[in-house]
């Protein structure tokens, strides 16, 4: 990867963020709606704590500020894919594959802007907790830990998004995947402890690799890290990753070879 | 123009509705998904405080389906905000409003069909339901339940229509979602009264859609009495009235 390609990512990344906190509409999946969530559900499900076989925990919060965060995460990764699309849509893509840039730093600058708004989401959440009572258990370190998690997931789930921008170039086919967003949430340990949750969605949240990263990410708040769940986390990271990554490279390479 | 013009304006414009349901099945898609997800979501995840000591079913599902119930009614009626935010964009609605049927008759007409519009969602959502194990709520509490359910639908209606009749855009759409979604979750959605923590305890003692929830609720985890009943009743008039003056004074308000 050479500077030129490190700048033009920088510069699609800001852009990508800029636009997001121009447009309401893509702001408010990434932030306001995890947060009206995290706050009904922390209060509305909060005796939870109670059940034998909760993991021990300072409040819900704590367990749920994970949860909140890839949420965001993964809805950051939608908003991010749709407005790709638009871009497609107007013909701004088609302008930037005629510029003398790398194609793939096109679709990187994007996942760029996607993995920043990740961050800020990460930083917001922690906020939110801490103002409201969590407490992370492994301190700075560990906030520092969560922080780098939600980045990489904003990589691997922007990844996604953006494979089905370039594969479908329409923003409401990447808007309709809105609801499966929420069925990979239900299906993961990312709201409840999967041994409580109830069949069959018990049994497929254990493999989910969602719940494997939204565990690495939960780690630091209710204990102190163990090595096992940080190397499933980046396990499954990974694999998200690669997947995103190289569905979005094979429909950045069709669309160049049929011109849409 | 006398009430059988009147009568003849309000079934136009819900035939219209209905064709549009007709002709753009995937329309009702939406108000059918997205309360459907959460409801089998929610019984999943959550499905464990019921073991909670005094949460009064045994059963997360038959809980959680009046919850599905009103949020379902709640998109389809904001839906009615979304459509005549489009109308008004294309320039429809000025056409209506240029027509001898007074400002109600045009109001009637638009949040009544989203009454009738809300039994879709309904339907499915307590086919799902019945089929992994809600309670049959026996006859009474049925009709309470979908009673519930058409009028939450028309206040949504209002709500939507208020809204759209404010800001003229479709853009609006997301308020109108959201200010449904958040007035139904601010209730005893997740666990009763007794069990919810912090701010949530006061906000739902005092939200009025909390009692709608209660009558919607009661077939379905335990028996009907008129106690349960009346207080949803009054909630739904009441919201029913405010609503529909807020929506009526943006009718009057907007100028041809």
């Amino acid at each position: 990867m050479t500077a030129t390609d490190l700048r033009v990512i920088a510069a699609l990344g800001a852009r990508s963020v800029k636009q997001t906190f121009r447009r309401p509409q893509l702001l408010a999946p990434i932030v306001v709606f995890p947060s009206i969530l995290l706050a009904i559900q922390t209060a509305g499900a909060g005796r939870a704590v109670d059940l034998p076989g909760f993991p021990p925990v300072d409040n819900f919060l704590s367990f749920m500020l994970a949860g909140a965060m890839i949420q965001s995460t993964l809805l950051a990764g939608n908003s991010g894919g749709i407005a790709l699309a638009v871009d497609i849509e107007m013909g701004f893509t088609d302008r930037l594959l005629a510029a003398p840039i790398s194609r793939f730093a096109i679709v990187l600058g994007r996942l760029a802007g996607t993995a920043a708004l990740a961050g800020l989401s990460a930083i917001w959440f922690i906020a939110v907790g801490l103002i409201f009572g969590a407490s992370i258990q492994e301190g700075v370190p560990g906030a520092l830990l969560m922080i780098f998690f939600v980045v990489l997931s904003g990589v691997a789930f922007g990844g996604i998004g953006a494979s089905v921008a370039l594969r479908t170039g329409s923003a409401s086919v990447v808007q309709g995947l809105f609801p499966l967003v929420f069925v990979i949430l239900f299906l993961s340990s990312a709201f409840f402890p999967d041994t409580l949750m109830l069949e069959p969605a018990a049994s497929i949240a254990k493999y989910n690799p969602l719940s494997f990263i939204v565990e690495g990410i939960r780690d630091p708040v209710i204990s102190s890290i163990t090595w096992s769940v940080f190397g499933k986390a980046i396990g499954a990271l990974a694999l998200v990753g690669a997947i995103g990554i190289g569905l979005s490279a094979l429909a950045l390479r069709r669309r160049l070879r049929t011109g849409g | 123009m006398g009430w059988r013009a009147d009568l003849e304006s309000i079934s136009a414009l819900m035939r219209r509705a209905a064709n549009e349901l007709l002709r753009v099945p995937g329309a009702a898609i939406p108000g059918v998904l997205a309360p459907t997800i959460f409801f089998l979501g929610l019984t999943a995840v959550f499905g464990s405080l019921v073991d909670l000591t005094g949460f009064p079913t045994n059963s997360y599902q038959s809980w959680l389906i009046p919850i599905s119930l009103l949020q379902g009614a709640g998109f389809t009626g904001a839906a009615t905000g979304v459509n005549l935010a489009r109308d008004i964009e294309q320039g429809w609605f000025d056409r209506l409003l240029v027509s001898p049927a007074p400002r109600p008759v045009i109001l009637a007409g638009l949040v009544l069909s989203a009454a009738l519009r809300s039994l879709i969602p309904a339907t499915v959502l307590l086919a799902v339901g019945f089929a992994i194990g809600v309670h049959w709520p026996g006859v009474p509490g049925l009709l309470i339940a979908v009673l519930c359910v058409m009028c939450m639908g028309t206040i949504a209606a209002c709500w939507g229509t208020a809204l759209a009749l404010r800001y003229r855009s479709q853009s609006a759409a997301p308020l109108m979602q959201a200010g449904m979604l958040l007035v139904i979750l601010t209730t005893t959605a997740y666990a009763p009264l007794a069990l919810l923590t912090g701010w949530l305890h006061t906000v739902a003692r005092y939200n009025p859609v909390t009692q709608i929830v209660e009558a919607a609720r009661q077939g379905f985890v335990g028996g009907v009495t008129w106690g349960d009943t009346w207080p949803g009743l009054l909630a739904l008039a009441g919201l029913l009235a405010l609503l529909a003056a807020l929506a009526l004074r943006g009718m009057r308000r907007t100028a041809v």
